[in-house]
């Protein structure tokens, strides 16, 4: 199966780049739900090669993609990477503490030195809210949003969203979406950019989504995203169908934010007995990398039948293989796509 | 250069201070010699208001560039320098540069620093800033955060009878926020501190003031809470006075969308709630002046995420056609316009200055209050186009500025 090849779920969608008129993926926030759905559904050919002993494409071959990353990070990275790479794709990483950023080059510079490569596709992360859409906006080429600041890090709620869709597969409750569903999403919601994309995408695909923080890590006027603010976990956690554990960043972890990371268990953390208190069958998950025994206890984390850590790692592949392939489709002229930009 | 003649302007609208009416103003020595129905004489040089206003030239107090051409397009003759300079103005002869930089054809008053270096610990030689030409003490862009210092400050300063400008922003409060707190700051994953911050800053140091008998000026006042806090003030007879600049009445938090960073203001833009509580602290009284906040910025300082640009707006040529949106809009009449933008800032800075009133300073604007513009920041008169009003229709436009009695331009 190729990308040019028809959909399997092409039916649901406009004809060829209608079904995703965007040039970038910068935000969960900027995507209608039939977009959100559409790479869902093109991810899951990816998912299928990704499971083969082969697992090689050449929709991509001969293109040039960039990982530009401000900002530390491994396994993003590397999911980007070997997305690129089983498309047939040249991949190359920038590492900022390698780059001339550390020079004092502006972030503008930086972008148009990127441009003038001429990457056909340039994937940046950088620790200051907003700006992957700066940078978007002074290059010719798709970008994608691999986390900005506390913003938005839409291909990690895209994963997660097609990690839940297997799992609820797997147990035969398949749906078109999530309506009905409700997911609790339990941590430092504050600085959280998985949470914000999370909750936009999670909501836009019909589940109903609860937060849970301690006031400190809760931001002002999230309530008015339309989610149900908790700061017991306990109460948060009553009936839920699944929950979702962010990783709490250890320097908040010492008075600033709470007073130690044993006090954040003791309210925080997901324990088996807590666990107890949501749907008999809730199913766990966590973006990673995990802090165990603080926000959530090994033997949650390791349960074979309802934790699905794992899979979301293998869901990212995958997911952002599907991003790497719709937008590049202009690009690569795929019919029906060539005057996408 | 000096008035040489004696002008009479004829045939246009006087803004007084509390109407406006059919007249003429005769100016000789760079002063205004008489004002009202009058006719030039034998030997006048007479200019034809062809029904325009003629109102004062603008004062605007809290200005952090001196960008003439800016000024002069907005109006402005006077503009209150913030000592936040490079290097900072806290010694006397940084203040008496200033002061004579922007003559003839400008006044720029300089606000002499409340701290060394601004950096809120120790006091600056105020009293010697004042003989240099200091007009006022200003905090600069911070809050000063010591109690200690703060009511030293306003005590020396009651004793030297001049005014402080502080900065109302609880800087614990706000540590490195860049937006206010609320579903905006929260989709765009922006650090942000809650409005509060600003109450609690007025709440200390109107406390303070107080207990020093000095006089009081918040630069900005742009919450709800704040202006009531300010308002009780003033009802109980302290002497306490507010500025805002046009943004915080023109604009609420939604105009950062999409990380804008030309919005990118300190302080932060605010909720629409707030945004309508300063149009009716403007309207009440309670908030006596507008201040463009002047700061134009290069790309160097905007081109950049919203949480590391620089804050700050160019806002001396749209001052003027943002206040008079509150004419139009019924707020205030012209009167009051005027007294936010000349007379009040300028009764604050203790200036001759500010009305159309015999014996003050010939500063004279004729406006043309109708008249159309779009706001362009790339072809603005400012050293940088960083506005948030860019791509705006405008409407309000000097036709003519006199600064002492001669023509600016001419």
């Amino acid at each position: 199966m190729t990308s040019e090849g028809p959909s399997p779920h092409g039916w649901r969608y406009p004809a060829g780049s209608l079904a995703f008129p965007h040039r970038d993926l910068l935000a969960i926030g900027k995507l209608e739900r039939h977009e959100i759905l559409y790479l869902l559904d093109e991810a899951e050919q990816w998912v299928d090669l990704n499971r083969r002993a082969a697992k090689q494409s050449e929709a991509l071959s001969g293109l040039t993609i960039i990982n530009a990353f401000f900002e530390n990070s491994t396994r993003t990275l590397l999911s980007f990477e070997i997305a690129g790479k089983r498309l047939g794709a040249d991949v190359v990483n920038m590492h900022a503490a390698q780059s001339s950023v550390k020079k004092g080059e502006t972030l503008i510079d930086t972008a148009v030195t990127l441009n003038a490569m001429r990457a056909d596709a340039i994937v940046i992360r950088h620790g200051s809210s907003g700006a992957v859409e700066l940078i978007a906006s002074k290059v010719d080429c798709p970008v994608l949003n691999a986390g900005d600041g506390t913003h938005e890090h839409p291909t990690q709620a895209l994963l997660d969203a097609l990690a839940l869709r297997h799992a609820l597969d797997g147990r035969g409750e398949s749906a078109d979406d999530f309506t009905g569903l409700t997911v609790t999403i339990c941590g430092d919601i504050l600085h959280s950019r998985v949470a914000r994309s999370n909750l936009l995408c999670l909501q836009a695909l019909g589940a109903s989504v609860r937060l849970c923080a301690p006031p400190s890590l809760m931001p002002q006027g999230i309530a008015e995203m339309g989610a149900e603010v908790f700061h017991d976990f306990d109460a948060a956690l009553a009936g839920c169908d699944v929950v979702m554990m962010l990783r709490l960043q250890s320097e908040r972890m010492s008075g600033q934010f709470i007073p130690s990371a044993a006090e954040y268990h003791h309210l925080y953390g997901l324990t088996k007995e807590r666990l107890d208190r949501a749907a008999p069958d809730a199913l766990v998950m966590h973006p990673g990398p995990m802090n165990r025994g603080v926000e959530i206890d090994s033997e949650v984390a390791d349960m074979l039948d309802r934790s699905i850590i794992t899979r979301q790692v293998e869901m990212g592949v995958a997911i952002r293989m599907a991003c790497l392939d719709v937008l590049t489709r202009s690009a690569r002229g795929v019919e029906g796509w060539e005057a996408a930009r | 250069m000096k008035q040489v003649r004696p002008l009479t302007i004829v045939n246009g609208r006087l803004v007084l201070p509390d109407r406006v009416e059919q007249g003429a103003i005769r100016l000789v020595d760079g002063m205004i010699e008489a004002v009202g129905d009058i006719a030039p004489r034998d030997g006048d040089e007479t200019v034809d208001a062809r029904g325009k206003l003629i109102a004062p030239g603008l004062v605007d107090c809290g200005v952090f560039a001196v960008d003439k051409p800016a000024f002069h397009f907005g109006g402005i003759t006077r503009a209150a320098l913030m000592p936040d300079q490079s290097p900072v103005l806290d010694i006397a002869s940084r203040i008496n540069f200033i002061a004579k930089s922007g003559k003839p054809d400008l006044w720029v008053h300089p606000l002499a620093a409340a701290t060394q270096n601004l950096e809120g610990r120790e006091l600056a030689e105020i009293a010697l800033m004042r003989d240099a030409g200091a007009r006022a003490i200003a905090t600069g862009r911070q809050w000063i955060a010591d109690s200690g210092v703060m009511l030293r400050l306003l005590q020396y300063a009651a004793m030297l009878d001049m005014a402080v400008i502080t900065h109302a922003e609880d800087a614990s409060l706000v540590g490195g926020a860049v937006a206010t707190a609320g579903e905006m700051a929260t989709r765009l994953g922006l650090p942000s501190a809650p409005a509060e911050a600003e109450a609690l800053a007025i709440a200390r140091d109107i406390a303070l003031g107080e207990m020093a008998g000095a006089r009081l000026h918040f630069r900005q006042v742009t919450t709800a809470a704040g202006i009531e806090l300010v308002a009780r003030a003033k009802a109980r007879g302290l002497k306490v006075t507010a500025g805002v600049s046009p943004a915080y009445f023109m604009l609420s938090d939604l105009a950062i969308a999409d990380f804008r960073s030309f919005a990118r203001l300190s302080p932060p833009l605010r909720s629409e709630k707030d945004r309508q509580a300063v149009i009716a602290g403007i309207a009440e009284g309670t908030i006596d002046l507008v201040t463009s906040s002047h700061d134009p910025r290069g790309a160097e300082d905007k081109r950049l995420p919203f949480a590391d640009a620089a804050p700050g707006m160019a806002g001396a040529e749209t001052l003027l056609s943002t206040t008079l949106t509150l004419v139009r809009d019924e707020v205030i009449d012209m009167a009051r316009a005027f007294s936010l933008m000349a007379a009040e800032p300028a009764r604050l800075l203790g200036l001759d200055a500010g009305k159309l009133e015999v014996g003050l300073a010939a500063d004279i604007a004729i406006v043309d209050p109708d008249k159309p513009w779009i706001v362009e920041g790339k072809s603005m008169a400012a050293s940088a186009g960083n506005t948030p009003f860019d791509g705006q229709p405008a409407q309000g436009r000097v036709v003519a500025l006199y600064k002492g009695g001669v023509r600016i331009g001419e």
